[in-house]
């Protein structure tokens, strides 16, 4: 079975860094930045992007709607 | 390969839907309610009625909620959004309406219209946000605060001798002949996620067949009236909440499909 690759984006000017992408992430592949953004919450970042599968569950759960889902079979 | 090879346009699976304005929303980080406005959106910007929309926003943490969605939106006083959204309905019967309301809002100052619309059968939506609490007037005690439940004002604990019970309003309303499609769903999780949006998705098709109010409550947390951090506050809901408040199907096309009795003792 060919496997999925997959790429987030993630608008981290809106991000609130509430942390329920993270916890919903199957493949643990979202960590939260040391830096924070202009509002000074610590935004959501790639830090694993070999292990994204693009499934979008952070993009669904995610309650300001900061996140971007690519997909693409490798 | 490459993450640049993979963020293209032909790879998109998920994106922001463009019926949500640009206005960042004023919800705390974690908040359900940005969660549900995406959500009716997406299903909104789906079934392409963006045109033939009109909702209703309550008084509460929702109250800006015209500010967020793209669509023909008014503000009804504290808890008169059914009676609001009934006038609006008779004038335009084709038009899809519906009210966004909290827990304090409908199940509270509301409940007159909230119960005399949905026995007169109105056919309108009704997505209503219980979260336990008022949230934006700083986490007072609401009807549907739980039992023990500590709040601002009730600070050892929710004590029915002097406070009354935890009211549950949904299977209250499903008891009535107007309603015809009442369910209870969440949204801290991709699962409940995806049934929420099918079930937002049937209000705007039950409307569609004028079959009767659609009546789809939404347990969501309050991280900062519970004073949580948003996962432990998703957390303490699931083993809490939805105990008193179980999810799922109430009455679908007119019929209870739930057995109504077992919950009420």
């Amino acid at each position: 079975m060919a496997k999925m690759r997959g790429a987030i984006v993630v608008d981290t000017e809106r991000c609130k860094g509430c942390e329920v992408c993270l916890v919903n992430c199957p493949s643990d592949t979202i960590g939260m930045s040391k830096e924070v953004n202009g509002k000074g919450y610590h935004y959501a970042f790639m830090k694993d992007p070999e292990s994204c599968t693009g499934c979008a569950n952070c993009a669904i759960v995610c309650p300001d709607g900061v996140i971007t889902v690519y997909r693409v079979k490798a | 390969m490459d993450i640049k090879e993979i963020i293209k346009p032909e790879n998109l699976v998920h994106k922001r839907t463009p019926l949500m304005t640009d206005a960042n929303l004023s919800y705390c980080p974690g908040c359900g309610h940005g969660t549900v406005h995406h959500l009716i959106m997406e299903v909104v910007e789906e079934l392409d009625i963006q045109q033939d929309t009109i909702g209703i926003a309550p008084v509460g943490c929702s109250v800006l909620a015209y500010d967020f969605m793209d669509i023909d939106m008014t503000q009804a006083a504290h808890g008169r959004a059914p009676a609001v959204a009934t006038g609006i309905k008779r004038l335009w019967p084709e038009k899809y309406v519906f009210t966004y309301q909290g827990d304090g809002d409908l199940a509270a100052i509301g409940t007159a219209e909230t119960i005399h619309a949905c026995n007169r059968g109105e056919n309108i939506a009704i997505f209503f946000i219980n979260n336990g609490i008022y949230g934006m007037t700083g986490g007072q005690m609401a009807p549907t605060t739980l039992e023990g439940m500590k709040s601002s004002t009730t600070p050892y604990g929710r004590d029915y001798k002097t406070m009354g019970h935890p009211i549950k309003i949904t299977e209250l309303v499903a008891q009535l002949p107007g309603t015809s499609f009442v369910t209870r769903q969440a949204v801290h999780k991709p699962g409940n996620v995806r049934k929420t949006k099918k079930a937002i998705r049937k209000a705007f098709e039950v409307q569609k067949e004028k079959m009767g109010v659609a009546f789809i409550e939404i347990v969501s947390n309050c991280n900062s009236g519970w004073k949580m951090t948003p996962n432990d506050s998703n957390k303490w809901m699931e083993e809490n909440m939805f105990p008193f408040y179980p999810l799922g199907d109430i009455k679908v096309e007119g019929k209870i499909v739930k057995d109504l009795m077992k919950d009420l003792v």
